[in-house]
């Protein structure tokens, strides 16, 4: 069954990306202006744009170019990058892996930071941990990202605890070539210090990153928490004397968990977006610092893929939401 | 439902809306989300009087006083060329609210037109919205609004269009949920069966079901666009200089840290009092109308 609802769930975000390719190539070709002259800017000869334009296929016919575009879509081909002048789909293969462990590294620090605490909201209902969760929460979902970035620059630069920006430090000499995660990496090879060093500097920002969803998160978990307390067989269990930590953690927060879940899924697309600005804040040297100088370089098969990049990246975190959901809760899984 | 309210005496109807208004003011995180959301608008509206230096809005230049630190002559400090930040601040609003203005003025009608034509009519119509609001909703909004106004020159109007393009579907799929939530009610069918043109009953009969959760939602919206507006200049793609904008404020600003802090934090916390403000009345007015969104 769980096999039947994923093929339909995967079929729909087929179609999902389908559209985001025809959206962004409208917004790329048919929007005023000339590419190749945006591009080559205002100093180029009109040889050089004409040839340019014939070399990105634009004397063809729209549907035409769409068509050879998602051709070499699904080829692996991407185009040139008119900044770096190399395969974009190489670009985007070498900062990819970046942003992946700093998302990953930021969904680690969600889960760790804002579980827990809504449990303990739920559990200290209306005490002062539970007005303390909900201040957190919503100073998290009013505070900017990049607020929040220059405040943790701020505070840090004044105190020392950690480097303000990059992914490793120069004097550390080591290259993540297994998984191409720096985390995962040092510790397959035994280097600690690569690892400690790795660490530091993704800290600060995957914490500027987490900030609005460990909020939602927290208070969806604290809610949830809340509505499976008051489910018969959590009473029961009560009755029968089971300690309550077993309780918490055993039977109720595998129900809760369905919820903060689905949000989390559904919140992926801003955490991909506000990495733009957590990554050109920190100078992460991840897809979305490539995609930032893409965009100001008017760089447009470049800013095309990092879309469809992160279309991908949304489409990718909810499948492996459905399934993780329909592993925690059967239910959803027999409905299809 | 508006058959209902149709009966209700005009005292009755009051004293409803005056049981809301008491539930609202009795909510204190309200009434500070109504004073924050009342001083911005002031401060927008009343800038040019209210002020400390009305002329440092523009390209103003003051070599002598560039990286003051905040005291009683500058409040907030003043920036790299000697600009008082809090003038700077208040006019700053004044793009703010104009962005919010216009992006919800757009998108908060077409969101509406589209939810309600998609969950009414079903079928290919239905299909087809849902599909592109799924679509545009699969792409964080700020990397969708970065790729338009890539192929566009960075200022106030194309920063508008690009977020409107994707602000709508919000609105959409929230009406949507409505609609289909009471399409198959009594009174909808009491409509059709007296005759009811397609018209009335998307506009009289069902649109007011819709009315409380748009305000919520609408509400909630004024703060998140203005982050957005602020997020876009703060990477260099939205409002240009010299015009006062608390996002590129903000870039401009951090170039000086740590030392000339308040450059970057002052109209960094200028973006998340706004926020904030229309956050706190967003939620009062949730719990007020009691709708879910």
């Amino acid at each position: 069954m769980i096999g039947y609802h994923l093929l339909r769930r995967t079929i729909g975000f087929a179609f999902i990306l389908l559209g985001l390719s025809v959206v962004i190539f409208t917004v790329a070709r048919v929007v005023p202006g000339d590419p190749a002259r945006m591009a080559l800017g205002p100093l180029a000869t009109n040889e050089q744009v004409a040839q340019l334009q014939e070399e990105m296929g634009f004397s063809k016919p729209a549907v035409v170019q769409y068509f050879d575009y998602i051709g070499g879509v699904l080829r692996g081909n991407l185009g040139k990058s008119l900044l770096t002048s190399r395969a974009v789909a190489d670009d985007i293969a070498q900062a990819l892996p970046a942003t992946l462990e700093l998302v990953l590294f930021t969904l680690f620090l969600i889960a760790v930071l804002a579980v827990p605490l809504g449990v303990l909201a739920a559990r200290r209902h209306n005490s002062w941990i539970d007005n303390a969760s909900r201040l957190v929460s919503l100073l998290g979902v009013v505070t900017p990202g990049f607020v929040f970035a220059i405040l943790l620059q701020l505070l840090v630069s004044h105190f020392h605890f950690f480097p303000l920006t990059g992914r490793l430090s120069t004097d550390i000499r080591f290259t993540p070539d297994i998984t191409h995660l720096a985390l995962v990496d040092s510790l397959l090879k035994g280097r600690f210090d690569a690892f400690a060093d790795a660490l530091s500097h993704i800290f600060l920002p995957a914490l500027a990153l987490s900030a609005a969803g460990i909020g939602q998160i927290m208070r969806i978990t604290r809610s949830s928490m809340l509505d499976v307390a008051r489910r018969d067989h959590v009473e029961t269990l009560r009755s029968f004397g089971v300690p309550d930590y077993v309780i918490t953690l055993k039977y109720m927060l595998r129900l809760a968990a369905v919820a903060p879940l689905t949000i989390l899924g559904l919140e992926f697309a801003s955490l991909i977006g506000n990495a733009f600005i957590v990554e050109m804040v920190f100078a992460w040297p991840g897809i979305a610092s490539y995609g930032l100088r893409a965009i100001l370089s008017k760089d447009i098969n470049a800013v095309m893929a990092v879309v469809l990049t992160s279309g991908l990246f949304f489409v990718v975190a909810n499948l492996i939401v459905d399934l993780l959901v329909g592993l925690i809760d059967p239910r959803l899984r027999a409905r299809g | 439902m508006s058959v209902e309210t149709e009966t209700l005496s005009p005292a009755e109807e009051l004293s409803n809306f005056g049981r809301a208004r008491r539930r609202l003011l009795s909510n204190p995180a309200a009434i500070i989300g109504i004073v924050i959301v009342v001083s911005i608008v002031l401060a927008a509206i009343l800038a040019p009087y209210i002020a400390p230096y009305p002329n440092h809005a523009g390209s103003f230049v003051d070599f002598r006083h560039r990286h003051n630190a905040p005291s009683l002559e500058h409040l907030l400090g003043t920036d790299n060329v000697g600009r008082d930040i809090l003038s700077r601040i208040l006019f700053g609003y004044r793009v703010s609210l104009l962005l919010v203005v216009g992006v919800l003025g757009v998108a908060v009608p077409a969101g509406v037109l589209f939810g309600l034509l998609a969950g009414y009519f079903g079928g290919i119509v239905e299909t087809g919205i849902m599909w592109l609001t799924n679509v545009m909703l699969a792409v964080p909004p700020l990397v969708m609004a970065l790729a338009i106004t890539a192929v566009l020159t960075p200022d106030l109007i194309h920063s508008m269009i690009a977020i409107t393009v994707l602000w709508w579907t919000w609105h959409c799929r929230l009406v949507y949920r409505v609609v289909k939530s009471v399409v198959a009610e009594d009174f909808v069918e009491a409509a059709r069966v007296a005759g009811a043109s397609h018209l009335h009953i998307l506009f009289r009969e069902i649109l007011p079901n819709c009315a409380a959760a748009i305000s919520v939602k609408t509400t909630l919206d004024a703060g998140f666009v203005i982050l957005f507006g602020a997020s876009l200049s703060f990477l260099g793609l939205g409002v240009q200089p010299p015009t006062p904008d608390l996002g590129t404020m903000v870039a401009a600003g951090a170039q000086f840290l740590p030392e000339m802090w308040w450059e970057a934090v002052m109209p960094g916390f200028a973006v998340l009092y706004a926020i904030l403000g229309f956050n706190l009345l967003g939620d009062g007015l949730r719990d007020m109308l009691d709708v879910e969104i």
